[in-house]
């Protein structure tokens, strides 16, 4: 946002300014993308700076000060054992965001290799990829993700890792079609037809040309990754007590509704700032890297 | 267009084929003995092992999986091994809760979502669209089962003023029943609106800087004709088409919300059948939904080529 | 027979208001098969006492009474039982209830290859029919435990005609004695059950209805009490109890259960139990000594519960006084600990279900254990896989309890007796399994008391089982309500039972 870094304050103007300029030009200029940043990255320093945050610590329970309302001791007050709501809150943000990113890491990691396989090569093998990914599609998210989870034993891993597969069709879809839609673009028959080898035009022609729209679908899906950590955590399926989690927060907090509601809101908010942190972001990349004008 | 559905209907056999050797494969591999859990706190070694037997449990799982499906493509989908009852039947009395609260939430969806974004199309780049978008994405973002009990808290335990749970059938009580579900159709349909609203946006700005509706203002049309009966006619195809597959995910989707306020639904079921490894009933549910979500992915798409007859030729 | 009811339905017709009374009562799941031979649930019990009559029942201090039985009378050698039992009683579908059908029920219940109560009645060889409504109980061996059995599942009479019609699928239209017929179920929604003009007791039952809607949580349980969309629940949780006892509309009764919830460890079940805390009791001891059992219950269960650290609460009649509840102590903890070779403390796996209380329990104990230099790790798991590995052995320590049964041998013969059906701490001890069955035989409660406080000493010093606690049945209801009484055993008994308009 600085003039300094603004190549057209140059003395030789600038007709045509630099597509990833206009691109952070675009961004910047949206509103809505810049406030989902910043969110994001609220959320991101809290989970790192925790260790050296001023707060109590999160597992020390007090058996003198259960289920307290708000206090100066306690700024959002303490849970069933004693423990302070707001270190919690802060330490949580690890895992939740550790559990977006991650499940949706596998997700990107598995999904595209197979999703590009099945595009550019398409036949029998387009044919076979394309079949599980709809069967696994069909499977409704939040149970394929509950039953593997189940299967794997409840902690903060292995809902990752459920998370991640669940998510995986979705990667595989979208890099396909993508791939076809690029495939037949005159840079890649110029590139097959100079012999260049399959695993080069994968990965230098048409792999930057998917990006964008993969990155897009990847902010988002951390977010739905980020809700659904916290819905197996509700059911008792993720991160497991003592470690803190907004979802097992809220899974404890929904038995104290009325004596201590303080223990439900703030995990509540929080998933909602940091999802909806992530959404916008998505959102924003999406108008900033599309190169149609809506 | 007709070999070409029909073309669609054969390749979705395999893929339902597919999906049940999955569920199937992946209820085998969950840890735990479906009759220690079910056999409650007592544990008589005999009647688990006849049980076992009785069940095929002890088959090989290549076997069980094969009588399974001999047995569904009769319509025999087993039976509950917590409460003996047909997994059929199971079904037939939870589809209708679930369809109901489906609908419900649809129709919040298509109420808040669709002149929202007919709205944020018309007054796009302006204040109202930017916090169209954003109170969009909050619905989305809103974790509903946390949205859930929020309500709870509030409506039904601090002002009373809606019941927390439970279900009643419109048959008995048409009010009570619309009451009962009022809460859990509207967190579910809040997250939709979002999906909804962007769609109808998309579609209607596409639609409003098209041609004809730029002759239907040079005609001298009210503005208010213009947009709803041009524009909107015409934007129509999309948003029906994404409705419907919408139908097909909130059929899936509502298992924590049906937990929360306790409805009798397939997403509750399914849930508990995880947990109490009732391998017949996960089996039945997720075959059942994956039917009807590639039966609605087909109306879909039906629905998208007969709306337009531009794409007929294709 | 027919004067008798028309009789009957004249006097509760008079005696009822004009509109029919539906009784709504809210369960903490939903109960599994309705067929008492075949159930596992504690909430189906609850349907059933309703539902089903029982030879015998019991009061709130555990004397059993007759139901269906009217006496009985245990022969010089303890190995029969003569009984007569009750007079113009009738099944939900007119079959007569006598002696015969008494026989056909026990036959069922020990021959039906999916019933749950063959071990329940393994003492009983055989029944002779003596009179229309005389019978004896042929045992194999004296055994003091048969009348209990029959206060629970195992006494509950069915229709013979109806269990030989429908077989194994009894359950899903289960016709029995009992004050109330089935009406219909609806999975996960609700049991409806229609009030029996016929019942044997018709003018104690004050409602033409009664609705069971499983609510499993605990917030919207109550929430629905309060709003009067519900009429009576059932373990209310420890911590609605200051919103329930504020609430005017609403009456609040609880009875200590008989059941408990403590830390079983593994001491002879497979490899796991070759441990420190398998072979050596001073660890096992430390860690009881360790436990503040008072702040436990009062930081989980707003001191509702009761502290426990026997199988029976320190009110039942079986409780051995010589080894009351001890305070906490925690340099007795830490020296046992030194004693054993481990001066700087040791590390201890438990395993626990991934639901709300245990967890927190389990972090409570974790925070004390900690003080004493035991380092536990929580291994939270599925339900269905603690109860897999509990009983292959694949565990350390396991964080689980028993719902407790009327005679004090339910609640700790199958856990340490070297073959019991129950015992996944592999516990084996001659002299226990000696007073263990001793008692079983013994008819004469002082002297089953013996045996039991004989066993007693040495588990107290064995400790395969740390017990913490006893549940409280907590039950809430309207306030216009009246005559209800909360019993130990948690089971809602709607004799004499109104509910004003």
């Amino acid at each position: 946002m600085v003039a300094a870094t603004d190549p057209q304050a140059g003395p030789v103007s600038n007709p045509m300014p630099k597509p990833e300029n206009r691109v952070w030009k675009k961004f910047r200029h949206h509103r809505s993308a810049m406030l989902g940043g910043f969110l994001v990255l609220f959320f991101i320093a809290i989970a790192i700076l925790a260790p050296i945050l001023p707060i109590p610590e999160p597992q020390a329970t007090d058996w003198g000060a259960v289920r307290e309302a708000p206090s100066m001791a306690h700024l959002f007050g303490t849970d069933e054992i004693g423990r302070d709501v707001l270190a919690r809150m802060i330490w949580g943000a690890q895992a939740s965001l550790l559990a977006g990113v991650v499940s949706v890491g596998i997700a990107v990691l598995v999904g595209v290799p197979f999703g590009l396989v099945a595009g550019y090569f398409g036949g029998w093998i387009d044919a076979v990829i394309s079949r599980v990914t709809e069967a696994l599609l069909a499977v409704p998210f939040l149970i394929l993700a509950i039953a593997l989870a189940a299967f794997l034993g409840p902690s903060l891993t292995n809902a990752m890792i459920a998370i991640g597969i669940s998510a995986t069709p979705i990667f595989i879809r979208l890099t396909r079609g993508q791939v076809i839609s690029v495939k037949v673009e005159d840079y890649v028959d110029s590139a097959r037809a100079i012999g260049l080898p399959t695993r080069m035009i994968l990965s230098r022609y048409i792999l930057p040309n998917v990006a964008a729209p993969i990155l897009v679908q990847a902010t988002l899906t951390i977010a739905t990754a980020i809700i659904a950590e916290a819905s197996l955590s509700f059911l008792g399926l993720g991160q497991q007590p003592p470690a803190p989690s907004w979802g097992s927060m809220l899974n404890t907090a929904k038995n104290f509704l009325n004596q201590a509601p303080w223990m439900a809101l703030w995990p509540g908010i929080s998933i909602f700032l940091v999802v909806l942190g992530f959404n916008l972001l998505g959102d924003g990349l999406r108008d900033a890297l599309d190169p149609r004008e809506h | 267009m007709l070999s070409f559905f029909l073309r669609r209907l054969l390749i979705a056999i395999p893929t339902i084929f597919l999906i049940s050797i999955f569920v199937f494969g992946l209820q085998k591999l969950l840890p735990g003995d479906p009759l220690l859990v079910l056999a409650g706190e007592e544990r008589d070694p005999a009647v688990l092992e006849f049980l076992r037997e009785k069940y095929r449990l002890n088959d090989p799982i290549p076997v069980q999986y094969m009588t399974w499906a001999g047995n569904a493509l009769r319509g025999d989908l087993g039976i509950s091994l917590r409460t003996n009852q047909p997994v059929t039947e199971l079904i037939a009395q939870k589809l209708p809760v679930t369809l109901q609260l489906a609908m419900m939430s649809l129709i919040f969806a298509v109420v808040i979502g669709v002149p929202t974004g007919i709205l944020s199309a018309y007054r796009k780049g302006t204040m109202v669209d930017w916090v169209a978008n954003v109170v969009a994405l909050s619905g989305l973002s809103i974790p509903n089962f946390w949205l859930g009990i929020m309500l709870i808290l509030l409506v039904s335990v601090k002002w009373q003023l809606l019941p927390a749970s439970g279900y009643v059938p419109p048959g008995e009580d048409l009010w009570l029943s619309i009451k009962t579900m009022l809460m859990p159709a509207f967190v579910l349909g809040t997250a939709l609106a979002a999906t909804l609203m962007r769609h109808t946006r998309s579609a209607m700005l596409g639609v409003l800087t098209s041609d004809y509706v730029r002759t239907a203002r040079a005609k001298g049309l009210s503005e208010r004709k213009v947009v709803l009966k041009h524009a909107f006619r015409n934007a129509l195809t999309p948003i029906v088409t994404m409705t419907a597959l919408l139908f097909g995910e909130l059929v899936a989707g509502a298992v924590l919300t049906e937990q929360i306020f306790t409805i009798p639904g397939f997403g509750k079921l399914v849930v508990d059948a995880v947990f109490n490894r009732d391998y017949a009933v996960v089996q039945g549910i997720v075959l059942v939904t994956a039917v009807g979500f590639i039966v609605m992915n087909l109306l879909a798409d039906m629905a998208y080529v007969l709306l337009n007859p531009r794409l007929r030729e294709a | 027979m027919k004067h008798l009811t028309l009789t009957t339905a004249l006097v509760a017709a008079m005696a009822l208001p004009a509109a029919a009374q539906d009784l709504r009562i809210a369960l903490q799941s939903d109960a599994d098969v309705l067929d008492p031979d075949q159930s596992r649930t504690f909430v189906g019990r609850i349907v059933y006492a309703s539902l089903c009559d029982k030879l015998v029942d019991i009061t709130p201090d555990l004397q059993i009474i007759p139901q269906l039985a009217t006496e009985w009378t245990v022969a010089e050698d303890g190995m029969s039982i003569d009984m007569t039992v009750r007079e113009g009683v009738v099944f939900h579908d007119g079959t007569t209830f006598d002696a015969a059908a008494v026989a056909a029920n026990i036959e069922r219940s020990q021959t039906l290859d999916e019933s749950r109560r063959k071990s329940e009645l393994s003492s009983i060889a055989s029944v002779d029919v003596t009179g229309d409504y005389t019978l004896t109980l042929n045992l194999i061996a004296p055994d003091a435990t048969v009348m209990a059995q029959l206060a629970d599942r195992a006494g509950m009479m069915m229709s013979p005609t109806a269990a030989e019609a429908a077989g194994v699928d009894f359950g899903l239209n289960p016709v029995c004695s009992g004050p109330f017929s089935f009406g219909e179920r609806v999975a996960q929604d609700k049991i409806v059950l229609n009030r029996f003009a016929d019942y044997w007791n018709a003018d104690a039952i004050n409602f033409d209805s009664v609705t069971f809607l499983p609510i499993p949580d605990t917030t919207v349980r109550l929430a629905n009490l309060q709003s009067g969309d519900i009429d009576m629940l059932e373990r209310l949780a420890p911590t609605d109890l200051a919103q329930a006892n504020a609430d005017d509309s609403i009456t609040v009764v609880s009875a200590v259960s008989l059941g408990y919830q403590g830390i079983t460890f593994n001491v002879g079940n497979g490899e796991k139990s070759e441990t420190p805390w398998g072979q050596d009791k001073r660890l096992r001891q430390a860690f009881s000594y360790a436990m503040d059992r008072d702040a436990i219950n009062q930081v989980v269960f707003e001191g509702a519960y009761a502290p426990g650290n026997q199988p029976y609460p320190n009110v039942s009649p079986w409780y051995d006084d010589e080894f009351p509840i001890e305070a906490r102590d925690v340099e007795k903890a830490k020296a046992l600990l030194a004693e054993a070779g481990y001066p700087d403390g040791i590390d201890l796996t438990v395993q626990v279900p991934n639901t709300t209380i245990p967890l927190q329990l389990m972090q409570v104990v974790q925070s004390m254990a900690a003080e004493a230099g035991i380092r536990i790790e929580i291994v939270s798991k599925e339900f269905a896989t603690l109860l897999a590995d509990q009983s292959a052995g694949d565990y350390q320590a396991s964080q689980i309890g028993w719902s407790g049964r009327v005679d004090p041998d339910g609640n700790i013969h199958q856990f340490v007796t070297t073959d019991g059906g129950i015992n996944d701490s592999g516990f084996s001890n001659p002299d226990v399994d000696a007073a263990l069955n001793a008692a079983r035989k013994v008819p004469d409660t002082d002297a089953r008391k013996v045996e039991y406080d004989k066993a007693r000493a040495i588990l107290i010093d064995e400790a395969p089982l740390v017990y913490l606690y006893h549940q409280s049945w907590i039950t809430a209801f309207d306030s216009r309500i009246e005559g209800f009484t909360a019993y130990p055993d948690g089971m809602i008994r709607l004799e004499g039972v109104t509910l004003s308009e």
